[in-house]
């Protein structure tokens, strides 16, 4: 009995102390400027949502949030219909150069985006994809892509090879085998890799703010320029981080159940 | 499983080579170009040689950056797995309360980068934050915008905040795996909790720890983002670390030569601890299954 009520208080205190910062978030975020300024107070004294209107009113704020979320989606989607097939490669067949390439791959999961930063200016520039949507998608392929390779790998592992073979004697082909017997088998892996590459992508802010600048904007950038000429807006920043973290916390509901499953294959 | 030997399986690769090397490959050679490269303006560069890496070896910017980025992974990594494994062995099981912990410990992870920083940036302020105000009120003198070691223990607080329930959740993850008759055994042999934790839970959870630390290593070795927003690199240098000074060098100041040598030489650091810890971690599978 003991044990378990130790281990009670140990959860309680990290909960705590995780959720503390956020609650302080939400807390700036219902106050005003004047509040958060002239005095100290745990829970808003007059409560407002001006902060929320002002971000929902503006389209310099909220198309913020509609651009990452496009680009979020277009990479989700390029990564994992290019991943699927070189997975497939990967757990199935060995072939010249496998072990060497998928090594290469990885690295690319592991290089600092800080290196390719001015190189991705300059590349989507001079071909005219600067500032678009599909740039950002794009440029978060360089590790995304590795990633659902990674991960999809694990979970086709698993799948038994005679599998495939009853299908080819049964007359499928290779593309109708996969879309229509195997896709619906890894279905949870794909969710997985989905939800990995979706989190990864909506996270990043170096790229994202290197390679638009109006028309693709992302939500990420447009917060580090909330610095007014009357100081900082403190009240806007905290509503637009609350409103940052709403789309993440909705995405982990709905797969709490996948989430243990994709982190027991370890393949982050 | 064994794999058929089949040479054709490059055309299920092909479309992840082309993405892949239109997002990676191009961009490498320009940075492999300026690095070798000099030039005054207008598109017009000379050759320069090995210049740039001469220059960046010596110089004590990058020598006092990387030696900030070493102890800062190195503290990071000192508390977050220990403290990641302790969490994990402290979750609950099953049920309900296993995945309230579970939905809570993943919402940091999912907070964009930046929103990471301006919390603890709000959080931390002595005129608004709680941090920074309550530690006033106590009568300590905390300030992280103009004291050096404030800034660092805010930015390591904060990297504990954010990722500690990375490695919590692979660990817990492994933890799922064991078996109930290791532990009947272990219960039937007297064992106690402490050599259960080191005989049964640590060596099932050795392969998923590898990679919480290979991912916590390669993270922290590259953060960029947070540090940025909370201190911007200061007080003067002192949480300025690889990344934000490269970006420094390279966007801010537009010093194309310098900046390409300094990242050629940080992929090459950050490829050779890659490849280490991948040489491990295949041995270790291949071992496992064997």
């Amino acid at each position: 009995m003991m044990r378990i009520r130790s281990s009670a208080v140990v959860m309680t205190l990290y909960l705590l102390f995780l959720l503390i910062p956020i609650y302080w978030l939400v807390n700036m975020s219902l106050k005003t400027n004047t509040e958060i300024t002239s005095t100290f107070t745990l829970v808003p004294a007059n409560l407002t949502f001006a902060n929320y209107v002002t971000i929902l009113t503006d389209p310099s704020w909220y198309m913020g949030y509609v651009n990452s979320l496009i680009y979020v989606v277009l990479n989700t989607v390029i990564s994992i219909t290019v991943a699927l097939p070189a997975a497939y490669a990967f757990s199935r067949y060995s072939f010249m150069g496998d072990k060497h390439l998928f090594f290469w791959l990885l690295t690319n999961r592991m290089s600092p985006p800080a290196v390719y930063a001015l190189p991705f200016f300059q590349l989507y520039s001079s071909v005219g994809l600067f500032d678009t949507h599909i740039a950002v998608a794009l440029a978060h392929c360089l590790f995304n892509v590795p990633l659902a390779v990674w991960i999809l790998e694990g979970f086709m592992r698993g799948v038994p090879k005679e599998i495939d073979e009853t299908a080819y004697i049964d007359g499928y082909s290779f593309g109708r085998f996969f879309t229509r017997i195997f896709m619906p088998l890894i279905a949870s892996g794909i969710g997985v890799a989905a939800f990995f590459c979706f989190m990864f992508s909506w996270v990043e802010l170096l790229l994202s703010r290197t390679l638009t600048s109006v028309n693709a904007k992302s939500i990420a950038s447009t917060m580090t320029r909330t610095v007014s000429a009357s100081g900082m807006d403190w009240g806007v920043l905290a509503a637009a981080g609350v409103l940052t973290i709403i789309p993440g916390a909705l995405v982990i509901y709905f797969v709490r159940n996948y989430i243990a499953k994709g982190f027991a294959l370890g393949r982050v | 499983m064994e794999k058929t030997q089949n040479n054709k399986a490059w055309f299920l690769v092909l479309p992840v080579l082309v993405i892949v090397a239109f997002s990676a490959v191009i961009p490498l050679m320009t940075v492999v170009n300026y690095s070798v490269n000099d030039t005054f303006g207008e598109n017009a560069f000379f050759w320069n040689g090995l210049g740039w890496f001469e220059d960046i070896i010596t110089s004590d910017r990058m020598h006092s950056a990387l030696g900030r980025q070493v102890v800062f992974s190195a503290i990071i990594l000192a508390i977050e797995v220990p403290l990641g494994i302790f969490i994990a062995l402290n979750m609950p099981k099953t049920g309900f309360w296993a995945s309230f912990c579970l939905i809570l410990m993943a919402l940091p992870l999912l907070i964009p980068f930046n929103v990471v920083g301006t919390i603890w940036q709000i959080f931390g302020r002595v005129d608004i934050g709680l941090l920074g105000h309550g530690l006033a009120a106590l009568g300590v003198d905390y300030n992280y915008t103009n004291d050096a070691f404030d800034a660092w223990i805010t930015i390591i607080v904060m990297d504990v905040w954010h990722w500690t329930s990375l490695v919590a959740l692979l660990c817990y993850a492994g933890l799922q795996s064991i078996p109930q008759a290791y532990y009947q055994a272990a219960r039937i042999d007297q064992a106690s909790r402490w050599s259960v934790f080191r005989f049964i839970e640590l060596p099932k959870m050795s392969g998923v720890l590898l990679i919480a630390v290979l991912l916590r290593f390669m993270d922290s070795f590259m953060i960029y983002t947070e540090p940025f927003v909370v201190t911007g690199g200061g007080p003067g240098n002192s949480t300025t670390f690889l990344s934000i000074d490269l970006v420094k060098m390279a966007v801010g100041q537009f010093d194309l030569g310098p900046a390409a040598a300094f990242s050629i030489m940080y992929f090459l650091v950050i490829l050779l601890v890659s490849w280490v810890f991948y040489t491990v971690m295949t041995t270790l599978d291949n071992a496992e299954t064997k």
